[in-house]
């Protein structure tokens, strides 16, 4: 029961601890630091689920969770957004953008496991 | 005395005037005046007035005429004595408008018209080449004076020869310190110097002689004035007519010439000097004057054989005052030397203002995309050695054989037809373009058919028939007898018919001509110039079209440094930060006068029409023009500049309170952006310690996580470290640690320092400017700024081989250091962003910074009682760091 | 009452300051009427007196003419510079 996560997030320290603690828990983890280029890959090969960094360079995370929701081959993609900013506006920004679930940095990685686990319908 | 030795003498004489221009040059460009600008200097500086014409043709024409040479002197001493009359206003003008020469102050007082700068031009070059050709001849002359006594009858050394060697020298002086740079404002004060120090060898010597000629050959004063009284001949007779008008014609001279114009309106440096001089000049000209009659008259009685305009030299000579006759010389050639390096530079100016610049922007329209500064120095270059090279063809066909009084004569009634349109256009609103082309070419054509060609001699250029019966066999055109007038004496014939002719012409164009709005508005601003600035400011350009930066660097190719002081002393008046004013069009007009001081108005007002079109005038501009009352004039001033500041203020408040609801925004997104700087080495920290923790890993992986690890807690303790800083310098309450710095050796650490930024990428740093300088300041925080600057080039410069230019400067007692990559600079918009905290531009190459860098360094600059700023217009980024020389610790 | 003085003072400084001027714009028309003098005292030429120019006194009455007008200059440039950089209000008004 394996699934694959495709990780957008441009702080290598991060993407690092997060791909190692999914690989962990037997998912297949593709990481990407920019913006556009995780676009193209969530576009090329609809993953089963994204995680999106909120501040990205070249496109925000709710400029690609827009993208993702109007194409109809990503639509209905679970996709978990993280933020290190943590204020109200930025949830509510997501939230409005259609996100599955939204997390603050730093989280638990136990709650963040259970959260991907969850989406990936197990 | 041997001609050799003479030749030695007045090599170190000129050696020592070169040494005088250049010292004084290199004090200007430090920006130390003193007294090396004062009124004093203005005043000798005037004396060019007396050429060698005055100095030995004086004593030759009293020879001939008696007391009629006085003539020459009173003239200007009257129009000085006169100067709240005329000078003031002409001062008044000359330094609004930026003014470079006669030709420029007419042609932009006729609507920045072009074609009247080249009639001026032209008209002043025919009437000054003769005269360029007198005073190489005296200087020949002299030599040949010398040469005949000595005993090995050197015989004469080949005069032209002489002539060349004078007039190379000549050119080579002028081109150095003529036309080093090309200032704002069209001064030199090496040559103004060298002037003045030659004004007193002139006086001294003439004095000298004066005095040994009173009390070593005759018998005291009175006996002198007894033997003035005493002599008989029939060219002493003053005669009613040539007095007045040489009086006259003498008074306008002292205006109208080129180098009179050059000093007295150019290269003044303030008004009030022109007070000192309206007594001091008169008092140097009858100084001047005080000897002549009894040097003419002794020197007659005792050589009657001898040539009457070189009696100054001949008399010390043939008593045996080798000395006396030493300084005579040097006298001599200081009033030849002077007039002819002043002369070339004004003409230079007007040749390479109004005739080879404008040819150039025509024929090149590309051209205003080049280095124009070297342009425009080479254009005068050449003008200079065109100038010259025309004396010096006029003095070899010529053959220097007319008496030297004629030829400075003709000259002063050349250059008089520009009188009458000067004065018209300073006093008279309703002067238009079409009467003052009318007027001058006109009084210019009468001039050189009256005087000027029958100055050749009967049958050289005018054939003796029309000297006799007029052109084509009319009688009223004899050259020298014009509507049937006889018996005139031939000079005072010319002047009264070519005044009287340019006048009525001038005055009739006027009437029955229509002014351009351009005309108008310049013209209302000239008459009216002592009612305030405000006028100068009306001609409108059309607002907008132009971009700040764009007009910054068309004015840097012209002003160079410059540029960037006088736009932001631009911006401050506007109450901006910066070096970017709005391009408002009283910033356009001042602007073109700034540029008008280099190229000449018409060219300044071709250059910017090139850049934005048309200049436009509005109703309101029309309105002021149309307006004749004085005190509604003063009134709508008065309004004007409460208005200007109401505006300024209402701009200064609208920036502020664009600032405080940007600063609000900012402080919203501060807290974000520390909570996201804070917060994301904390999820690293937390992820990696939870899996640590667990505890079940290789070895490998705990040493890699444990140095993730670490890395972000450096990281984390950077950050609080720069807010801690910041917060410090922005109270003011940091400890700054001052002493003496090397700037050389604190870049050298710096650049050190830096290199570990992206050290795998291809950078190059040249400097280059004054490094040995020592600094009074906190050379570790200003070694913070430096590596600042060059660790940010290192990460954002964008060029594939990336070079950092740092230029050191110092200039009064600030250093100022510019850093300039070659990459693709930040954007306008940007531009005023980067300082604030957090204002990193693009996260495309976070190199672990926080952006809290420039931030940072504002604040040390502003403690180290400097500043730093964006430079726009540099291609690339720049950033200019200034700071005092000396910080004192006084500081609270 | 020192109220009302002040103002006095002032108009008087004022009134000064433009006697000066009105003095340096006469200045040299008393100049022009002196030195054109010795033009009017020579008779046509071949009048008798003729022979003897005279040339002496001449120069010395011009000498002292010049000396006279330099003075005179000399006493009111310092006056008339002054207010001139104080930019007073009347400037436009009489500004010619």
């Amino acid at each position: 029961m394996t699934g694959r996560v495709l990780l957008i997030e441009d702080e290598q320290n991060i993407a690092e601890a997060i791909r190692f603690l999914l690989s962990r828990d037997g998912f297949e983890v593709e990481v990407q630091r920019d913006g556009v280029a995780g676009l193209q890959a969530a576009r090329a090969a609809p993953p089963g689920l994204v995680i999106l960094d909120l501040m990205l360079p070249g496109l925000s995370g709710i400029e690609i969770l827009t993208a993702l929701r109007a194409d109809p081959r990503t639509e209905r993609l679970p996709v978990m957004m993280l933020t290190a900013k943590g204020q109200g506006r930025d949830r509510e920004a997501a939230e409005a953008a259609g996100v599955s679930v939204f997390m603050s940095k730093p989280f638990a990685n136990a709650e963040m496991r259970a959260q991907v686990r969850a989406l990936m319908g197990m | 005395m041997p001609f050799n030795l003479l030749v030695l003498f007045c090599l170190l004489y000129v050696i020592a005037l070169f040494l005088v221009a250049w010292l004084v040059e290199r004090r200007a460009s430090r920006g130390v005046m003193g007294f090396l600008r004062s009124p004093l200097v203005y005043t000798l500086s005037l004396s060019i007035y007396c050429t060698a014409w005055t100095f030995y043709g004086a004593v030759g024409y009293a020879a001939r005429s008696g007391i009629e040479f006085l003539t020459i002197y009173l003239g200007p001493t009257l129009v000085f004595v006169g100067w709240w009359w005329l000078l003031r206003k002409l001062v008044r003008i000359g330094r609004q408008q930026r003014v470079t020469s006669i030709a420029d102050l007419l042609s932009s007082r006729y609507g920045k018209s072009n074609l009247l700068g080249v009639l001026v031009t032209v008209i002043a070059v025919v009437a000054s080449t003769p005269y360029i050709a007198l005073q190489l001849q005296s200087v020949t002359l002299s030599f040949a004076v010398f040469a005949s006594e000595t005993p090995s009858g050197w015989a004469l050394p080949d005069r032209n020869a002489t002539a060349i060697w004078v007039a190379g020298g000549l050119a080579l002086f002028t081109i150095l310190f003529g036309t080093r740079k090309l200032d704002a404002k069209e001064q030199h004060h090496g040559i103004v110097m060298a002037i003045a120090v030659e004004a007193v060898v002139k006086l001294v010597a003439l004095l000298a002689v004066g005095a040994f000629v009173v009390w070593g050959l005759a018998e005291g004063p009175l006996a002198v004035i007894e033997k003035i009284s005493a002599v008989d001949s029939p060219g002493w007779q003053v005669q009613p007519g040539r007095w007045a008008g040489l009086i006259f014609i003498a008074a306008a001279a002292v205006i109208s010439l080129p180098r009179m114009f050059q000093v007295l309106v150019v290269e003044n440096v303030e008004e009030s000097h022109l007070a000192r001089a309206s007594w001091a000049f008169p008092l140097y000209l009858c100084l001047m004057s005080l000897f002549i009659l009894p040097i003419a008259v002794i020197g007659m009685e005792r050589y009657p054989q001898a040539n009457p305009d070189m009696l100054v030299l001949t008399l010390p000579l043939s008593e045996g005052q080798g000395a006396l006759a030493m300084l005579v010389f040097l006298g001599g050639f200081s009033s030849a030397t002077s007039m002819v390096i002043v002369e070339t530079i004004a003409l230079a100016t007007m040749l390479s203002n109004h005739l080879l610049m404008p040819l150039w922007l025509r024929f090149k329209p590309g051209a205003l995309t080049g280095d124009l500064r070297r342009g425009v120095l080479l254009a005068r270059r050449f003008s200079i050695i065109g100038v010259l090279a025309l004396g010096l063809a006029y003095f070899r066909l010529s053959g220097g054989s007319a008496a030297l009084a004629a030829i400075g004569l003709i000259a002063f009634a050349g250059m008089a037809q520009a009188l009458p349109v000067l004065l018209g256009g300073i006093f008279w609103r309703g002067a238009t373009k079409t009467g003052a082309v009318a007027g001058l070419v006109t009084g210019f054509a009468v001039w050189a058919y009256t005087l000027f060609l029958p100055s050749f001699g009967q049958g050289a250029v005018i054939p003796a028939h029309v000297f006799a019966g007029g052109a084509f066999g009319l009688p009223w055109l004899r050259p020298q007898g014009l509507f049937g007038t006889q018996g005139m004496d031939p000079l005072v014939h010319s002047i009264f018919w070519s005044l009287v002719l340019n006048t009525a012409a001038f005055c009739a164009g006027s009437i029955f001509s229509f002014p351009d709005p351009v005309e108008r508005v310049q013209g209302a601003a000239f008459v009216n110039a002592f009612d305030g600035e405000v006028q100068a400011e009306r001609l409108g350009w059309s607002q907008g079209q132009a971009e700040p930066e764009a007009l910054l660097i068309l004015a840097q190719r012209i002003l160079g440094e410059e540029a960037l002081s006088f736009f932001e002393a631009g911006a401050r008046a506007q109450g901006k930060d910066g070096y970017l004013p709005d391009i408002t069009p009283a910033f356009l007009a001042d602007l073109e006068r700034r540029l008008a001081g280099s190229v000449g108005a018409a060219t300044a007002h071709a250059m910017i029409s090139q850049l934005f079109g048309q200049a436009t005038v509005t109703v309101e501009d029309l309105m002021a023009v149309a307006t004749e009352a004085a005190q509604i004039m003063e009134y709508s001033t008065r309004l004007e500049q409460n208005q200007e500041e109401l505006t300024r203020t209402a701009r200064q408040l609208r920036e502020a309170n664009e600032k405080l609801t940007q600063l609000s925004v900012q402080k919203d997104a501060f807290l974000g952006q520390i909570s996201h700087e804070l917060r994301t080495p904390m999820t690293s920290i937390r992820a990696f310690s939870e899996i640590l923790s667990e505890g079940d890993l290789p070895p490998q992986m705990v040493a890699d996580y444990g140095h993730i690890l670490h890395d972000e807690a450096v990281r984390l303790t950077r950050l609080l470290d720069d807010l801690l800083d910041l917060s410090v310098l922005e109270n003011g309450t940091v400890q700054l640690n001052l002493g003496l710095s090397h700037l050389g050796r604190m870049l050298d650490r710096a650049e050190a320092a830096a290199s570990q930024t992206r050290p795998e990428r291809a950078f190059r740093i040249e400097r280059e400017g004054v490094e040995e300088i020592f600094l009074h300041t906190d050379a570790d925080r200003l070694v913070q700024v430096f590596i600042n600057l060059i660790s940010n080039a290192r990460k954002y410069c964008d060029a594939e081989a990336a070079v950092l230019k740092i230029r050191l400067r110092q200039k009064g007692g600030r250093v100022i250091a510019d850093f300039i990559d070659n990459g693709s600079g930040i954007a306008k918009e940007a531009q005023g962003l980067i300082f604030e905290k957090f204002a990193r531009l693009t996260d495309q190459r976070r190199a672990g910074g926080a952006g809290l860098g420039l931030a940072i360094c504002r604040e040390i600059m502003a403690n180290l009682g400097g500043s730093i700023g964006y430079l726009p217009g540099q291609k690339g980024a720049a950033f200019r760091v200034t700071l005092p020389l000396r910080l004192e610790a006084a500081k609270g | 009452m020192p109220r009302s003085r002040a103002p006095l003072f002032l108009a008087r400084a004022v009134y000064r300051r433009r006697r000066l001027r009105d003095a340096a714009r006469l200045l040299p028309l008393v100049g022009v009427v002196l030195m054109v003098l010795p033009a009017l005292w020579s008779g046509p030429p071949g009048q008798e007196g003729a022979t003897q120019s005279g040339a002496g006194s001449d120069a010395v009455f011009i000498f002292a003419v010049w000396f006279l007008l330099i003075g005179g200059a000399a006493l009111l440039a310092p006056a008339l510079a002054d207010p001139e950089r104080t930019a007073d209000p009347d400037q436009a008004e009489s500004g010619d």
